[in-house]
């Protein structure tokens, strides 16, 4: 029967059809393969050709959807995708199953060490605040790096930027307690991060696909990693509780040794299970930022109006720009998430006429604060702190406004949803360098002050 | 004739256990004994058989292992357990009730009100 180059081309279309479906498991497949192809021969032995047989067994195997439905009902627990962290029998790749669980365990305990070792040898809290993310990348890194084989080249590429900003954050005569500081501490982190995201990317960072898998990744990073928190606080919590009965206490040893492990161990932890799971929980990113959607919308609305009604914000103080630079940042992850989670190809519906709202609503209060910025500015000059919000704000405008047009362009179904897609992954690199420059940049030009 | 899709179905557990007592045998063969057996009667949808014989599985009735064909595919062989055995007895019980239940049904009916006749 190899000969029929045709009919195994169609039985080969067919597999990957019936594959599909979700109730039915590959050795299903196999099983329908085997039925199919015999009835195909019977048919030839009675005088059909080709074409003619595999209709005719085609249809007698049946409408697909009534068959599947039916194999649902038998195996209903197909529909729950199960997560084999280690499966049972490994595949001809080499790798014994047990040796990647091994292998990222290592690398978990490793950035455990390596925080609990940067917090013994920097006494200074500010220099330990300053390293936390220098301490953990490394290993986040090393994961991506041996879970993809990346050739020395990439692991140098990301090397030599790491290394500045070691040296940079480390070498730098911060004052004590200066904005300069503070402001280095919160945007190494942003470099770092979008540094693992080129090691995500298999060092392949310019493709935009890659781009939007890192952002998903981290969505689902972020989720995963709360869901352990919340799991290892329960435990914790339980324990505590348990032994301060029997007069344990237990305080001392959470703060020096429990949360310096558990932190950046869940971290790597849950990189891998994002890995691992990719294709199981699909589900839930579409779901969480419908939910979510709507209720930023009203967040930022409620704020306007707050604002509004309080007439400008001259007088407000400065943690409020910062936790409404907070918010913003948020709510553009929120749709970064969003975006990565759509079928790019599905026509516009009114899940994406919200996020134009969301948009529309985050660019109003962003142009809130760039106001309430620039007047600011204009009374009391600059400082560190205002140049970086007003930068990251600027950021924020142009990403916002260059979204919402695209939004609407998709919306009136005068652009693909590609358009929109493409624009969040290539403006990206534009926060990296952004953050690089705030924490190389600006402490000299402020005097480390 | 095309017979009723909920008597096919009725029929499908006693009919595929009954088949297997006569030996192993994969999807595609019990079918065509299907067929055979009912003179091409039997009309069944070829896909359904397949999620019966996995229920049929988890019910203990029926155990499979997968083997090859002759082409050298992979082959899931099924062949009756004890377990289906037993069913398939109760099973026949029920049926050989409801055969003979019905064969007077069909006897009464073909036989015309007797004292008309002879009248007429």
């Amino acid at each position: 029967m190899m000969e029929h180059a045709e009919l195994e081309a169609q039985i080969e279309q067919w597999r990957g059809y019936v594959q599909r479906r979700q109730a039915i498991s590959a050795a299903d497949v196999d099983e329908l393969e085997d039925h199919l192809r015999e009835q195909i021969a019977d048919r030839k032995a009675s005088g059909l050709d080709d074409e003619e047989a595999f209709l005719v067994a085609i249809k007698r195997l049946g409408n697909l959807d009534a068959v599947s439905r039916e194999f649902a009902r038998e195996h209903s627990d197909r529909l729950w995708k199960q997560l084999v962290l280690v499966p049972e029998k490994s595949d001809d790749a080499g790798a014994p199953p047990w040796r990647e669980l091994a292998v990222v365990l290592a690398f978990a305990v490793g950035a455990g060490i390596a925080v609990k070792a940067g917090m013994a040898w920097l006494d200074d809290g500010a220099a330990q605040a300053r390293n936390l993310g220098l301490l953990v990348f490394p290993f986040l890194a090393g994961y991506f790096v041996w879970s993809r084989r990346l050739p020395p080249r990439v692991a140098a590429m990301l090397l030599v930027p790491f290394a500045v900003l070691a040296v940079v954050v480390n070498v730098y005569p911060f004052a004590s307690g200066g904005s300069t500081e503070l402001l280095a501490v919160l945007h190494a982190p942003v470099v770092l991060w979008l540094l693992a995201g080129v090691a995500y990317a298999g060092g392949s960072w310019r493709s935009d696909s890659r781009r939007m898998d890192f952002a998903r990744f981290t969505g689902e990073l972020a989720i995963y990693y709360t869901l352990l928190a919340l799991g290892g606080a329960v435990l914790v919590g339980l324990t505590f509780a348990a032994l301060q009965v029997v007069g344990v206490d237990l305080e001392p040893i959470l703060a020096e040794w429990i949360l310096p492990f558990a932190m950046p161990g869940a971290l790597i932890i849950a990189a891998w299970l994002v890995e691992a799971k990719q294709n199981v929980v699909e589900n839930i990113a579409p779901v969480l930022t419908s939910v979510f959607t709507p209720l930023t919308i009203v967040m930022l609305l409620t704020l306007l109006v707050v604002f509004t009604a309080a007439g400008g914000l001259v007088d407000v103080n400065r943690d409020l720009l910062i936790l409404m630079d907070a918010i913003l940042v948020l709510v553009l992850c929120l749709l970064l998430y969003s975006i990565s989670a759509r079928d790019p190809l599905a026509p516009p519906g009114l899940p994406d006429a919200l996020q134009l709202v969301l948009v529309v609503a985050a660019l109003a209060v962003d142009a809130v604060m760039l106001t309430a910025m620039l007047t600011r500015i204009a009374e009391f000059g600059f400082s560190p702190n205002k140049i970086a919000a007003l930068g990251l704000n600027l950021l924020l405008l142009v990403h916002l406004l260059r979204a919402a047009w695209l939004g609407v362009g998709f919306l009136r179904r005068a652009r693909p949803f590609t358009q929109l897609e493409r624009w969040q992954t290539t403006y990206l690199p534009v926060y990296g360098a952004w953050a690089a420059v705030v924490v190389v940049v600006f402490p000299p030009v402020f005097g480390f002050s | 004739m095309r017979i009723d899709k909920d008597l096919v179905a009725a029929s499908a557990t006693p009919l595929v256990l009954g088949i297997l007592t006569e030996g192993d045998l994969y999807g595609y063969a019990i079918l065509k004994r299907v067929g055979e057996l009912s003179g091409g009667g039997m009309q069944w949808t070829d896909g359904m058989l397949y999620p019966l014989l996995h229920r049929l599985e988890r019910l203990g009735y029926v155990s499979s292992s997968w083997g090859t064909s002759e082409a050298g595919r992979r082959r899931k062989h099924y062949a009756i357990t004890p377990a289906g055995r037993d069913e398939l007895a109760s099973r026949q019980q029920q049926w050989s009730v409801v055969a003979a239940a019905l064969r007077q049904v069909w006897q009464a009916a073909q036989q015309p009100p007797a004292p008309a006749v002879g009248w007429a």
